[in-house]
């Protein structure tokens, strides 16, 4: 896609791209190439001086248990918030697509959450969750089951999930509740003259047409679930008990400001640069394709 | 639809409420948390209904930060939090639009030398969230004398390309007439720029407000590590620094109105510009 009529001249678009150019330059590409380059240094235990160590951070990571253990955890808690939040998502945008009247109503009592910082989402699961005065906590008791998530990795990787994926309800069903909005209703009119029924439609139909959307929303949930849910963590568990819930993101910060191991943060970065540059590859490709059935 | 059965009907409404409810429930729990006294929430469980102390409660934590004696607090008044952390995310929604506006127009409009170049340099900063790249760009931050100041806060995350690329899918769509008449007219290109080009791109303009407002009001990560000031604090990493490790002595009133304060800004502009929040959204990851 270009433009055949354009302006003439060169020197003043040049100095149009000039400041994202340079703050991308100061506050991206400069950072960027350092944590790159740090990665390949082992400062002394002083921070006097550092070593050139080529890929020993690497080889050193890929085979330190806590790192392998926190992309298992990483994993764990990635699959699990995608997958919870795009099934609520989902089945809340079936049942607003079936109203006549009000879906707009529901749309808007839905998607608010979206505005609240995972921080906030965080301490607000904190409390109803929190051992001694919680609400949540205070009727498990009651009901006989213990809840401390201070000590339970269980609880407090299942307690991380739900508030991470509670914030992230509103965006799947935003954008499947568009697409559900954008599938032709003659063609399910067709479908249930020829006497399919609603769950028949849903799976063989609605399913296959929502497909460029799911596929979407997979990959964007995955990012999120690996970045952006650093103030879920940092609220409610810090990464603990025993690392139970220390993400990949969370680990580059807590060895790279906590323990100032910075070799080893810095090569973490790199391989979390890494992922992502697979993951926005694979959204691209499918963005070239639009994968239609 | 297809069904227009009674039941199937009320199924529908019971589902949908449900999900309010479960969105809504923990929101609620914190507002009751805000208008009721520190011994209603440390002798579980606590009322499903608010209580008499709100405006206690959001006098105390706007104006005081609190009362004194709690860990976490840090008496720093809840209002300047809020102040920071609208010029944080004002700035770099501002910001953001502003140099994207400047070079998706440059992209689309013109053919320069290095067009190519400088279109993949700005492209790659997509591929990288801040939290990557976080440690040595606290050190550029540093190093610039930034640390505890609102330009720190805000220039680190105007550098990535969403909002150009935005606005670039956008000038694409304006037909091709409209600058061929201009040109024929004599416009000058910035005259385009401000006389057309910004009048008709309102709406987007709009949209990519608002979500850039969310995501700088939302920061928690860089505004931590950038800010050791209290007076510098954001809201919603103060929130954060409200409630110590051992949590049982927050003072749980003044974190619970902290907390609805700091979703408040952000709730009010989603669901005051949602016609502009829904299409920004649903176009910008597409």
């Amino acid at each position: 896609m270009e433009k055949r009529v354009f302006f003439k001249g060169w020197k003043l678009p040049l100095l149009l791209v000039t400041p994202q150019l340079i703050i991308s330059a100061v506050f991206f590409f400069y950072p960027s190439g350092q944590a790159i380059w740090n990665s390949l240094f082992l400062p002394d235990p002083f921070g006097l001086k550092t070593e050139f160590v080529g890929l020993d951070n690497f080889r050193f990571l890929l085979s330190d248990s806590y790192y392998l253990a926190s992309f298992k955890t990483t994993i764990i808690f990635s699959v699990a918030v995608t997958i919870s939040s795009m099934l609520i998502g989902l089945y809340l945008a079936a049942l607003a697509d079936r109203l006549i009247k009000g879906s707009g109503v529901y749309q808007t009592l839905l998607i608010w959450p979206y505005a609240i910082a995972p921080a906030i989402a965080g301490v607000l699961w904190l409390f109803l969750f929190n051992g001694n005065i919680g609400l949540v906590s205070w009727y498990l008791k009651g009901l006989g089951y213990e809840w401390n998530h201070n000590l339970n990795g269980d609880q407090a990787m299942f307690l991380v999930v739900l508030a991470s994926a509670w914030g992230r309800i509103s965006y799947n069903f935003l954008f499947f509740f568009a697409g559900l909005q954008a599938i032709p209703k003659s063609i399910l009119e067709a479908a249930a003259i020829d006497g399919a029924s609603f769950w028949k439609r849903f799976m063989s139909v609605v399913i296959p047409l929502l497909s460029p959307i799911t596929f979407f929303l997979l990959v964007v949930n995955i990012v999120y679930a690996f970045f952006d849910t650093f103030g879920v963590i940092h609220t409610i568990t810090s990464g603990g008990p025993e690392q139970s819930t220390t993400i990949l993101v969370y680990k580059v910060f807590s060895d790279g400001f906590v323990s100032q191991d910075l070799g080893s943060s810095a090569a973490q970065s790199v391989i979390l640069l890494v992922l992502v540059g697979i993951l926005t590859v694979i959204q691209f490709k499918y963005i070239e394709r639009k994968v239609h059935y | 639809m297809v069904e227009k059965k009674k039941t199937a009907y009320w199924m529908t409404h019971l589902g949908l409420i449900c999900g309010v409810i479960l969105i809504f429930f923990p929101v609620w729990v914190a507002f009751v948390g805000s208008t009721v006294s520190q011994d209603d929430i440390i002798y579980p469980p606590l009322p499903l209904l608010p209580g008499p102390y709100l405006i206690d409660n959001y006098a105390n934590a706007l104006f005081k930060g609190g009362p004194e004696g709690y860990a976490g607090a840090s008496q720093v008044p809840v209002i300047r939090m809020l102040m920071n952390s609208a010029i944080m995310a004002f700035g770099i929604a501002i910001g953001k639009i502003i140099i994207s506006l400047l070079s998706a127009f440059a992209f689309v409009y013109f053919r320069f030398p290095f067009r190519k170049t400088a279109f993949w340099l700005i492209f790659i900063t997509l591929m990288l969230p801040v939290e990557v790249r976080i440690y040595p760009t606290y050190e550029v931050v540093a190093n610039l004398g930034l640390l505890n100041s609102y330009a720190g806060l805000i220039f680190p995350l105007i550098a990535s390309a969403t909002a150009t690329f935005l606005f670039r899918q956008f000038f694409m769509t304006i037909p091709d007439e409209m600058v061929e008449a201009a040109r024929m007219d004599g416009c000058k290109p910035m005259r385009f720029f401000f006389d057309i080009l910004i009048p008709i791109s309102k709406t987007n303009l709009a949209a990519i407000f608002v979500i850039m407002f969310l995501f700088g009001w939302n920061q928690f990560l860089y505004p931590m590590l950038l800010t050791t000031d209290p007076n510098m604090k954001t809201i919603v990493m103060a929130v954060d620094s409200m409630i110590p490790a051992g949590d049982d002595y927050a003072h749980w009133p003044t974190v619970f109105a902290s907390a609805i304060l700091a979703m408040l800004p952000p709730v009010i502009i989603i669901i005051s510009m949602q016609k502009f929040f829904v299409k920004g959204l649903l176009e910008s990851d597409k």
